[in-house]
């Protein structure tokens, strides 16, 4: 399938709205027309200026709905080894045979398709920026929505593996899931990207997270696969006061943009967005945030740091509403690059709007060559200019990992960054 | 061990270092006094490689090396050692973890095996004491948050820990109160040997109660401009830099 016209997509879309249920139906009908009419963004539209698609989109996918992969292949995936409940989408399915769930666990996993109620989580407005592809996102997506009961918490983390079967070709996948925290509870859901084979999966996804009152959810987003090319839009709701905390590490890519929005719509609840990008080669990464203080005391931190090398382009956009009724808002707001090579570019965007007037509100941006002053420090110590550089660079990545509560997976994740060092 | 030979070197195109004449024995001691703006921190920082610095002319022997033609991490390897005036902070290197890399890099760069851990940690204990340092700044990040005196102990420690053969004081006494002055002191003077030579910059003469030097020498204007014994010290305590000033003026005017 080519994806530079809308043509094949919307010829997907009739195919597959006969297994729809008729709920979702209507709402999966309004998304096709309004990507049919927009076609996936070019550089003209602000949010993508410095996102280019045009290399992803130009390639031929196929969209394949089923797999041979096996256990073991699955196996052998970055994060496999943590003890966890493994929830594994193929291509963009759910595949319940390559999944293993502890059933004492406090959660309900169902088929996103079949929900009859959550109509309200597929509309247009359910996405606080809402684009074409989060529009062809609802068309084609299917996925699941994953509760956590009532005053539960469930103990161990909920990995979701996102597994592009690249052995016949290219693949182009949707994928769209659902989290309820309900009253009380609390879980730390893991993304997982990768790819097998040897040629590239595009993935356009949809994670929305609702975060009911006194909730607490851990989120975190896991990129570290050259194959992987990815659109992903993560959508927090935190209707009442509750807690969000994001992680997003991205090691390596094609190109990516993860979309990050919250919404903060009742008082005191609090938010934290922290993410790592460490990349070389060509790889672009563009982390695009949202943080919506629409009420009262509520608190949210954002630091987002970058390591970027050889020809890899970033992007940080980082938008903090503050609404007329977020009084007493504290929101902070910090995005640090060290750019490593000549040929690596940075667009960092900080966008602060306040409509309110007691706030305490702040924003930085900084990108730079790595600093002398440190290097020669350690390089008058006998340390090598390489193994010096390695020590600074694994201690700018460290202050990220330091967020990272699960012990298992920062001492995964800082392993993987240190054998890249070496 | 370090001769000096019209050593000029440039920041920015201005020259700093205009003709630096020097000659180093193991066993020796050396004090650099002079005013501020001389040019002492200049030749510190060319010695041990600061690359913000063009030497522009002259030459630098280290044990019959090149010394210029190495990089720092080389210079370190050969046995140069520079406490830094101002220890940078590095955030998220742990003080231990540094010493254990930069200790092992410099056996490595001679030809010596790496130290194991528990090894590391005896030699560390036993270091430690020197410059009575506290093992809760050596789990924190390198320098972070330290105080004055703790930073110039923590450079004190390192040389301990890397032994170097020369050490070069960059105004380790500056920003240090009287207690903190002699613990760095008793530290570098533990350290001395007939094998090892020092070179102490300062612009104040009180360091050098506690380290008593073999030869003073006063930088005045990118150039060595008198050569003594501790006697100079004293007597440049007592008169101020201004009569060498004038000394200068008086000897271009001829």
């Amino acid at each position: 399938m080519n994806l530079t016209t809308t043509e094949e997509l919307v010829k997907t879309f009739n195919e597959n709205s006969k297994k729809l249920s008729p709920a979702q139906s209507d709402v999966r009908k309004d998304a096709i027309s309004a990507f049919q009419k927009q076609g996936f963004p070019g550089r003209k539209n602000e949010e993508w200026k410095y996102t280019n698609l045009a290399p992803v989109l130009g390639r031929d996918y196929l969209i394949e709905d089923t797999t041979t992969l096996n256990k073991k292949d699955i196996d052998g995936l970055l994060l496999s080894s943590l003890e966890a409940n493994h929830v594994v989408f193929v291509n963009g399915n759910y595949n319940k045979e390559l999944s293993s769930v502890n059933a004492d666990e406090p959660i309900v996993i169902s088929d996103l398709s079949q929900a009859g109620d959550i109509n309200e989580y597929l509309t247009a407005s359910s996405i606080t920026l809402n684009d074409s592809l989060t529009e062809l996102n609802t068309a084609l997506a299917n996925g699941v929505v994953i509760t956590v009961k009532k005053g539960k918490v469930v103990s161990k983390p909920i990995i979701i593996h996102f597994v592009g079967d690249g052995r016949k070709g290219n693949i182009f996948s949707n994928s769209r899931n659902l989290f309820i925290l309900e009253e009380n509870a609390q879980a730390t859901f893991i993304e997982n990207y990768s790819t097998i084979g040897s040629n590239a999966h595009f993935s356009n996804n949809i994670t929305q997270i609702v975060v009911k009152k006194d909730a607490y959810a851990t989120y975190y987003k896991i990129q570290n696969d050259a194959k992987s090319d990815h659109v992903g839009t993560t959508q927090v709701y935190q209707p009442e006061k509750s807690n969000f905390a994001a992680t997003t590490i991205t090691l390596d890519g094609g190109i990516i943009r993860n979309n990050l929005n919250i919404r903060l719509s009742s008082e005191y609840s609090e938010a934290s967005l922290v993410g790592l990008y460490m990349v070389k080669g060509n790889t672009h990464i563009d982390n695009h945030t949202l943080v919506d203080h629409a009420k009262a005391n509520c608190y949210s931190n954002e630091l987002y740091k970058g390591l970027l090398d050889d020809k890899s382009t970033g992007v940080f956009n980082g938008k903090i509403y503050v609404r007329q009724d977020a009084q007493k808002t504290n929101a902070f707001q910090s995005n640090k690059n060290i750019l490593l090579s000549k040929d690596a570019t940075m667009n960092t965007k900080p966008q602060l709007e306040i409509f309110a007037d007691d706030v305490k509100c702040s924003h930085g941006a900084t990108t730079g060559m790595m600093d002398e002053e440190p290097l020669f420090y350690l390089r008058s110590r006998g340390i090598s200019e390489k193994k010096a550089k390695a020590l600074l660079m694994h201690a700018f990545a460290a202050d990220i990992l330091e967020y990272i509560k699960l012990e298992p997976l920062r001492e995964l994740l800082d392993q993987t960054i240190l054998d890249r060092l070496s | 061990m370090l001769k000096i030979k019209d050593l000029k070197a440039s920041v920015d195109g201005k020259e700093i270092l205009k003709g630096i004449n020097l000659e180093v024995k193991a066993g020796e001691v050396h004090a650099i006094m002079g005013p501020n703006g001389s040019g002492k921190s200049t030749l510190a920082s060319v010695l041990a490689g600061r690359e913000d610095y063009e030497v522009t002319g002259g030459s630098v022997e280290f044990l019959g090396k090149d010394l210029l033609d190495l990089a720092p991490e080389e210079r370190a390897g050969e046995g140069v050692f520079l406490a830094f005036q101002y220890p940078v902070e590095i955030p998220g290197v742990s003080n231990t973890n540094f010493l254990k890399t930069a200790v092992n890099e410099i056996r490595q760069y001679r030809k010596q095996e790496p130290l194991d851990s528990v090894t590391f940690l005896n030699i560390m204990k036993e270091k430690m004491k020197l410059v009575e340092i506290d093992q809760a700044l050596l789990k924190r990040s390198l320098n972070e948050g330290f105080s004055g005196g703790e930073k110039k102990r923590n450079e004190i420690f390192q040389m301990a820990m890397l032994e170097p053969k020369l050490s070069i004081l960059d105004e380790t006494d500056s920003g240090l109160d009287i207690d903190a002055l002699r613990i760095v002191a008793n530290g570098v003077n533990k350290l001395k040997s007939k094998e090892t030579a020092s070179i102490v910059v300062t612009h104040y003469q009180r360091l050098l109660d506690y380290i008593v030097p073999d030869f003073v020498h006063v930088l005045y204007n990118g150039r060595i401009v008198k050569s003594g014994t501790k006697e100079l010290a004293l007597e440049l305590e007592e008169k101020g830099y201004d009569w060498i000033k004038n000394e200068v003026k008086a000897g271009s005017a001829v």
